[in-house]
């Protein structure tokens, strides 16, 4: 059975990141209930700040990668 | 998106029938699990030939550590048995995702020029057939101290080893060592008239941060991942080339052809990109922008494309890196003084706070090109690995080919499983190209934004 610390950290990060893109996911699918006009604007946008979220994540799992 | 949707509308309400569209399914499915399959016989060969000496392995060699056995026929040379050893997914998948210096197709080995420089032998240019490299990527030929290894090149550093084409033994040994910070790294050894050679890795030059560092050679080759590079660049510029012509030749008359598949993309990206961040200084950058976008795209999509090499281009951090590079400098090369303000000395906040938040912006100059880096590397890399795990469920369920009627069961299985992550595959790269994009366009935006208090 392999593995280390920076296992937990990694997953840990990507739990953090599941959370966050599972609100902003959400949160777009309301909206476009809400007004099913304005589907574009708030897909770029999720996508948008998916991305942002996303990013954060993949820091912390790459540094998890480098300092184990 | 919104541009897309229409034409999906109109693609599904074509009269395509039902048994047609199955039978593109069903066939696909069939040549899926045709490859799956030549994969797991392929690879489940050494074993069962291996099989009754599987409890009588000889520990005669005190000097070897930890040997594996990577193929069939290793014992040619004299060099004492290696060492059978349980599948390892992980090791697996990064070495089928890794850039090779030999282009394999199916069972096809094409070869690729070699460009090779090390300082105490000078420049060495040949063409990586002369390896003769086997189904594994393994070069039974030593070429000026070079060997193959599991398609990539690496070197003999050991100044006895003699220089010029040297048969050596099929397959390379590979030993397990402990790294200088505790990890473990594999190394390959040569056999070469009964006495091993341990063979090095190119130069990379990540500080040691991956498990590189310099050793005894530099690569410069036409590799793997050039080879497909070269290619999509050519595509690409027939492609756009052949779109202009059109646009002068069929001025005002409705798009066709290649101009049909390309207008609504381009559109899309230049109306729901560039126009919204870069206000009126949009089709200054838009031809960064859809280089970028049609790039990075393409790449991601040659990567997908089943028995072609899956060249895994965007998903190396080399070439990642300089995408990001670029995008730095053309980011802060158009920032304005408004940016350089906002960064430095943020107006309309306490002094003391201002010293703390110049650090931090100045961080988030490097950090966010940084992030477009890893975001791509790592989405791709991701999805190519995914596919070959799904792949080898089946030697971890076959128990590495001993039982061979659960591995015809997982086969089944992991060809609907990759399946599966393809088709999301194909939706990550769209979604990561159009990522990367619209994140250069707002920070390029940020950075030419007027003062406006």
């Amino acid at each position: 059975m392999g593995g280390s610390i920076a296992a937990i950290g990694m997953g840990l990060a990507v739990i953090g990141a599941g959370i966050g893109i599972g609100q902003i996911g959400g949160k777009a699918m309301e909206a476009i209930a809400r007004q099913p006009e304005a589907v574009g604007d708030i897909r770029a946008n999720m996508i948008l700040t998916a991305a942002l979220v996303e990013g954060a994540a993949l820091i912390a799992i790459v540094m998890a990668y480098l300092v184990k | 998106m919104a541009t897309f949707a229409p034409l999906f509308k109109k693609r599904v309400e074509m009269p395509i029938k039902f048994n047609q569209m199955r039978r593109y399914i069903l066939s696909f499915i069939f040549l899926l699990s045709l490859s799956v399959f030549a994969f797991s016989q392929e690879h489940s060969e050494p074993q069962s030939g291996g099989q009754p000496t599987n409890g009588e392995v000889q520990h005669g060699d005190p000097g070897a550590i930890d040997h594996q056995d990577h193929g069939t026929e290793a014992h040619d040379a004299g060099c004492g048995p290696q060492e059978e050893h349980e599948f390892d997914p992980g090791a697996t998948a990064f070495h089928h995702i890794a850039d090779q210096n030999i282009y394999s197709i199916g069972p096809w080995n094409f070869p690729l020029p070699c460009f090779l420089y090390a300082p105490d032998h000078g420049w060495s240019v040949f063409s990586s057939g002369k390896f003769h490299a086997d189904a594994h990527g393994n070069g039974h030929v030593a070429v000026d101290k070079y060997v193959l290894v599991e398609g990539m090149v690496q070197r003999i550093a050991d100044p006895t080893f003699p220089d010029g084409e040297v048969e050596v033994a099929h397959h390379p040994y590979f030993q397990k060592v402990k790294r200088e910070d505790g990890g473990e790294k594999e190394i390959a050894s040569i056999c070469y008239e009964s006495k091993l050679y341990p063979a090095e890795d190119r130069s990379t030059a990540d500080g040691g941060l991956f498990g590189g560092g310099i050793t005894s050679f530099y690569d410069f080759s036409l590799t793997k991942n050039v080879t497909s590079m070269i290619f999509i660049f050519a595509l690409l510029s027939w492609m756009f080339l052949s779109v202009a012509k059109a646009y002068k030749t069929r001025d005002g008359m409705a798009p066709k052809g290649m101009q049909g598949f390309i207008e609504p993309i381009f559109i899309f990206i230049q109306d729901e990109v560039a126009k919204p961040f870069l206000g009126h200084k949009w089709e200054q950058y838009l031809p960064f922008l859809m280089a970028l976008f049609f790039f990075i795209l393409a790449l991601n999509l040659f990567g997908q494309i089943p028995f072609l090499g899956g060249s895994n281009v965007s998903g190396n951090l080399a070439v990642t890196m300089v995408l990001a590079i670029i995008t730095f400098l053309v980011v802060n090369l158009s920032g304005n003084k408004h940016y350089w303000e906002h960064i430095l000395w943020m107006p309309g906040v306490p002094a003391w706070v201002k010293v703390i938040l110049t650090p931090v912006e100045l961080l988030g100059v490097f950090i966010k090109p940084m992030t477009l880096m890893l975001r791509l590397f790592a989405n791709i890399t991701a999805g190519h690995m995914v596919m070959v795990i799904f792949v080898s469920l089946i030697f971890v369920f076959s128990n590495n080919g001993i039982n061979v009627g659960a591995g015809y069961g997982t086969a089944v299985g992991s060809t609907l499983l990759t399946l599966f992550m393809m088709t999301i595959e194909l939706l990550v790269a769209f979604i990561q190209a159009f990522v990367f994009t619209i994140l250069t366009a707002s920070y390029i935006g940020a950075a030419t934004e007027e003062a406006h208090h």
